[in-house]
């Protein structure tokens, strides 16, 4: 039984990452030095939020229960907002690269557009976060326990699953949104998708109530999505071609936008195989 | 002296990533973990700690070549991560599994002297610099000992030290893990059987090793035989020692391979000088297979795509006539890259990294049951890894690979374990995300 629940687990929170992952980066070694940079930039973020946490947590009293707990609210917070900063701080260092890939190369163009790297980056981001939060607990889930023997809750493990799977995919959605907007000079962009992470964030402190925090994520991750999905370059138009091609829904979320609308069909294709 | 013909040496000036025709020489690893005889370890270590930069030598294709180096150079760095990956992976499985290694019977190798059982932390840290400086000692006479009989050519020498060391990794420490998995799963085994496994497994570790494999066969016997060599240490090395040993080991790294008197350096200059590869068994070679090769007998120099090029054209060409006249068609000066022309070419890092990149995500696998600490040491390591062939590409020149990858393996480490698993342990006992 407990194989079953880390099996369980382990799909739901890194299936959608490593169906992402196989599929769309595992082929090109640009885009997987991508990712593990990216998975590095947010290791980053949390080490410094958590050398601010300790050092928070080491000057007060350990004692006081709702104290810590308040450290570790404002831990989170600052946490998250660090991460939208190394967020910034890595999209810069990508077109720094970028630029010099595409002077490089033969014809002056990138062998990777600013899309894809937003994509990638935002997915690594995105695993390192979910690896982090839920590694641990899917070690426990194999040995043996008793879950929520203290009066917690029993589904400590699905949700966590479910919660993980949800920050993922937003990392990924707020990572191409993220570049986007600074592609395009939107700073009220960026601080949306701050005030969503911190929002997401916050709705977790509601746990173990997970109907304050497990619902709400999902709808923001569908909207994020959607957000996601316009801002490179889909519509209505797009969406409606790739049911014609009958080409999975996901292949979109990697079009580049900038090859015309006539082409989409193909590039769809092509960028699935 | 024709050390091998299982791996064939010539690199092409022109790709940024691949070293030369001598390959490079790795820092020496110490290691002989018993104490047994001190010789078979040392070289393993020793040869391969380096990637291989190349030198350059026909600056009339450097334009192109420039072209071409982040184009390649992406390649080559999935070309390593994959090896190093498993390497970490089987150590890491290992060191979770099978009990044997992480269990500390007050056993220590005779580099490692000092005891760490001491009463006062200040004492344990003089115990732990003591062991270090004996390993680095004998890691740095060993070094010089086989620059110094690579310089007199007392290949013989080097070729018997190199295939003892192989052979005792791939019979007895094969053996010894097989037996102590076995013990883990608590599988009955048979003697016979396990003679005819160890048998088989060695033997044809050692031919592809120090003879003639398929590629992917060597890669694979080179990973194993890594991973083993980290497992010994990780159970040898006493705990404070383990850490100092690594961190200074890099030092040594560094020194070795870019000071004008290093002994590193010395072996490769001597490499390059004399045409010649460094030793088999001590560097993992990614070489990218050719794309439209045809199978090439000895005396052909032919491949459909190299019509330009003669055997003889590059000035440095190979004197060794047995090896694959492949290596040979590669000569040219004037090949011209078109996209059917999938070179053989490939970045070398030695086997030294491989196991001290192992050592210290094992490390961080065996101290606590913490798995975040070990994925940080692993995005660590391998985001060194592609700083250190960044550099490569653009100094083109034999590296370290130790120094940036450790450095940073152990700072992740330490922060990791001690500043960010009690955040996040806090963070999910209350199941806030952030």
């Amino acid at each position: 039984m407990p194989v079953a629940v880390f099996f369980g687990c382990a799909f739901i929170a890194f299936g959608p990452a490593l169906a992402l992952f196989v599929f769309t980066i595992a082929r090109e070694p640009l885009r997987v030095i991508i990712l593990i940079a990216g998975a590095f930039f947010w290791l980053l973020s949390l080490l410094l939020s958590s050398l601010v946490w300790f050092i928070a947590v080491k000057a007060s009293n350990p004692e006081n229960v709702s104290l810590q707990k308040g450290l570790l609210i404002f831990g989170a917070v600052f946490s998250v907002v660090l991460q939208e900063v190394f967020r910034f701080a890595y999209y810069r260092l990508l077109r720094k690269a970028n630029e010099g890939l595409a002077a490089i190369s033969e014809e002056n163009l990138s062998p990777i557009s600013v899309q894809q790297m937003a994509y990638v980056a935002g997915l690594g981001f995105g695993i390192m976060s979910g690896a982090f939060s839920m590694i641990n607990i899917l070690s426990d889930s194999l040995g043996p326990g008793t879950v929520g023997i203290y009066g917690d809750s029993q589904y400590y493990f699905i949700t966590s699953a479910f919660m993980t799977m949800a920050m993922t995919l937003l990392h990924t959605f707020w990572g191409v949104v993220f570049f986007d907007g600074c592609e395009k000079r939107r700073w009220w962009v960026i601080a949306a998708v701050a005030a969503l992470h911190l929002l997401v964030s916050g709705l977790s402190f509601l746990n173990p109530s997970y109907e304050g925090s497990l619902p709400p994520a999902y709808v923001i991750m569908v909207l994020m999505a959607a957000w996601a999905f316009f801002s490179s370059g889909g519509s209505l138009q797009t969406l409606t071609q790739v049911w014609m091609c009958e080409s999975p829904f996901l292949s979109i979320l990697l079009y580049s936008g900038t090859t015309p609308i006539l082409h989409k069909c193909q590039g769809v294709a092509i960028l699935w195989n | 002296m024709n050390t091998s013909d299982s791996e064939e040496e010539f690199y092409n000036e022109r790709t940024a990533l691949v070293s030369s025709e001598s390959p490079t020489m790795a820092t020496y690893t110490q290691d002989s973990q018993l104490p047994g005889p001190a010789d078979t370890e040392t070289k393993e270590g020793a040869s391969s700690r380096l990637a291989r930069g190349t030198a350059e030598r026909e600056p009339a294709v450097e334009s192109e070549d420039e072209e071409l180096t982040l184009k390649y150079g992406a390649k080559h760095v999935i070309m390593l991560f994959v090896p190093v990956t498993l390497c970490m992976v089987v150590v890491v499985a290992t060191i979770k599994s099978v009990s044997f290694y992480t269990e500390k019977n007050g056993q220590q190798l005779i580099y490692t002297p000092f005891t760490e059982d001491t009463p006062s932390v200040g004492q344990r840290l003089l115990n732990s610099v003591l062991n270090t400086i004996i390993m680095i000692s004998v890691i740095v006479v060993m070094t010089i000992f086989l620059v110094v009989l690579y310089k007199y050519r007392c290949y013989k020498f080097i070729h018997g030290w190199l295939i003892l060391s192989s052979l005792m990794l791939l019979f007895w420490f094969s053996f010894m893990y097989l037996g102590e998995v076995f013990k883990t799963y608590n599988v009955a085994m048979d003697y016979p059987t396990l003679v005819m496994i160890i048998w088989n497994f060695g033997a044809v570790g050692m031919i592809c090793i120090h003879w003639k494999g398929p590629l992917q066969l060597q890669q694979a016997y080179l990973i194993v035989i890594s991973a083993l060599m980290a497992l010994v240490f990780i159970k040898y090395l006493p705990e404070w020692s383990a850490w100092v040993i690594l961190g200074a080991i890099s030092v040594y790294d560094l020194i070795a391979v870019l000071s004008p008197k290093g002994p590193l350096r010395m072996l490769v200059e001597t490499a390059q000088e004399r045409n010649e590869p460094i030793f088999p068994a001590l560097i993992y070679s990614c070489k990218r297979t050719i794309e439209y090769s045809l199978p090439v007998s000895e005396g052909t120099v032919s491949l459909p795509f190299s019509d330009e090029e003669t055997p003889q054209s590059n000035g440095e060409g190979l004197e060794r006539s047995q090896e694959e006249p492949e290596n040979q068609a590669f000569m040219g000066r004037n090949r011209t890259y078109s996209a059917e022309e999938e070179e053989e070419r490939g970045v070398k890092l030695g086997l030294g990294d491989f196991i001290f990149y192992s050592v210290l995500v094992g490390k961080a696998a065996a101290t606590g049951g913490d798995w975040n600490t070990t994925l940080a040491c692993f995005v660590a390591i391998l985001i060194g890894l592609c700083l250190t062939l960044l550099l490569l590409a653009i100094f083109k020149k034999a590296l370290p690979a130790l120094p940036i990858s450790i450095t940073f393996g152990l700072v992740f480490y330490f922060s990791t374990d001690n500043l960010v698993r009690p955040f996040m342990d806090s963070l999910a006992a209350h199941q806030f995300y952030i």
